[in-house]
């Protein structure tokens, strides 16, 4: 890549400040540090994965609305964790976290796991419970 | 304490841009490719037994920490590394260290840090950065993918050191205790460069290396039927991620690995290295034009079988090109 070849391709996913470093040779073939604001092939993918984030985020919520889940599966896609993730945040097996994801067993927690799930999600006990 | 006190210098990649502010630091000035050669950087691994999020995970470097081992291994700079138990502990231990006047390396997740654009906030956990003071209860952040010297809360701080999932920094904080004044590269560069070529070359397991290559190529000439269009379309997104984010400097690693040949070429007063470097540039740019043609692909949703065929052809190409570069480097003459 050649220092003139560097893209500029900025878009709102940089806020318009940030600027990464890249390498490339200049016009005698030494290798130079080029600020780049961004790259439309890497502009496509991290929109495209926000995109799937947010598609994830609005079915967990119309879920909840149904009644389906409880809030528990949806802030966990608003945090873009993983069961895994989620379980370890909060201290508890994967098998404990999914049950907590049925709204009948939501309902019974305790109020101190209720804080450790409004912690790890970094929301207000009353945010837990009733999603907005 | 002031800004002047740490000279913050912009990198490309977080682990060898911290390895490169900090032993300068002390007055071992060791630019950012050649911590990042030393260190044998370079790599590719593809495993889709490993997923993020239900995406396989692939990989342009080496694993998160080696770069550093190496490199101080091989310079003889001996580093104090801790972890902690609870955030109380790591944050106190953090404290008295800075005020003993010493910048501290940390590793941290991306999620928690508030001065990186919202957009890049994902649960990555091994970020570096380098912390090297404290004023009106803020900390001073050196953080070397950013463009300036900058600040953060003690509560992100302590999150984003703290935070859980893989691989967890348990509070990582790592300082040199003992860092030469001067050190010569000539040796470690070749044992650098040797260790690359080896990972490259002959490690026995198709995923990684050059075979890891090969590898991706025919999974993704697959996409169509496995799995599926929609899921290939994150699949690739994905790779692209890999290769040309934040901290890759470009072209997945394969233009700073090429800095670094350059500068060791005038180190070591080897031309070849640096017609090796003009090969792996060349390496680079076709590593360019498969993000940029599997952005398309992603860009248009879907694609048809013959797509997926191009990309995974020009893998091929990837490789093949990568194969005749590393075994030319592994017989280069000392």
């Amino acid at each position: 890549m050649k220092k003139e070849e560097v893209p500029q391709d900025s878009d709102n996913l940089h806020e318009g400040t940030f600027k990464q470093i890249m390498y490339a040779v200049d016009n005698s073939g030494n290798y130079v540090q080029v600020q780049s604001a961004g790259w439309e092939p890497e502009n496509i993918a991290l929109d495209q994965a926000w995109e799937e984030v947010n598609e994830r985020v609005k079915a967990a919520r119309a879920r909840v609305e149904a009644g389906e889940i409880s809030p528990v599966a949806y802030y966990m896609e608003k945090n873009l964790m993983d069961l895994p993730l989620l379980a370890s945040y909060v201290g508890k097996f994967q098998w404990q976290v999914k049950r907590h994801m049925k709204p009948g067993v939501f309902k019974k927690l305790g109020p101190k796991l209720l804080q450790r799930y409004a912690d790890a999600f970094k929301v207000s006990l009353t945010d837990l419970l009733h999603i907005r | 304490m002031t800004n002047s006190f740490f000279q913050h210098h912009q990198t490309a990649h977080c682990e060898s841009g911290v390895i490169s502010n900090l032993l300068g630091h002390y007055g071992l000035q060791i630019s950012e490719p050649m911590a990042f050669g030393i260190g044998a950087g370079i790599f590719f691994g593809h495993l889709p037994f490993v997923k993020v999020n239900g995406v396989p995970g692939t990989t342009y470097r080496i694993w998160p920490g080696a770069i550093f081992q190496r490199v101080c291994k091989r310079l003889g700079v001996r580093m104090e590394s801790e972890k902690f138990s609870t955030p109380e502990k790591g944050m106190q231990a953090l404290d008295k260290v800075i005020e003993a006047g010493i910048p501290v390396g940390l590793q941290s997740s991306v999620y928690y840090l508030p001065y990186f654009p919202a957009s890049y906030r994902f649960h990555f956990n091994a970020h570096n950065l380098v912390v090297y003071g404290k004023q009106d209860g803020q900390y001073l952040v050196s953080d070397p993918v950013m463009d300036t010297a900058t600040t953060i809360d003690p509560e992100s701080l302590a999150q984003a050191r703290f935070a859980k999932g893989f691989p967890a920094p348990k509070g990582k904080m790592y300082y040199p205790v003992h860092v030469p004044p001067t050190a010569s590269f000539e040796k470690p560069i070749k044992a650098g460069i040797e260790q690359a070529c080896h990972f490259m070359l002959k490690v026995p397991i198709p995923m990684f290396g050059v075979k890891g290559i090969r590898f991706l190529a025919k999974r993704v000439a697959n996409y169509a039927e496995n799995p599926g269009d929609r899921k290939a379309t994150l699949y690739l997104g994905n790779i692209i991620r890999m290769q040309e984010e934040i901290g890759t400097g470009g072209a997945g690693f394969r233009f700073l690995y090429a800095a670094f040949l350059q500068e060791a070429a005038v180190l070591l007063k080897k031309d070849e290295l640096s017609r090796l470097a003009g090969e792996l540039t060349k390496t680079g740019d076709l590593w360019r034009n498969f993000a940029f043609a599997a952005g398309r692909v992603c860009k248009s949703r879907s694609a048809d079988n013959v797509s997926y065929k191009e990309l995974s052809q020009m893998l091929l190409e990837c490789a093949a090109s990568e194969d005749a570069f590393f075994r030319k480097l592994a017989q280069v003459k000392w």
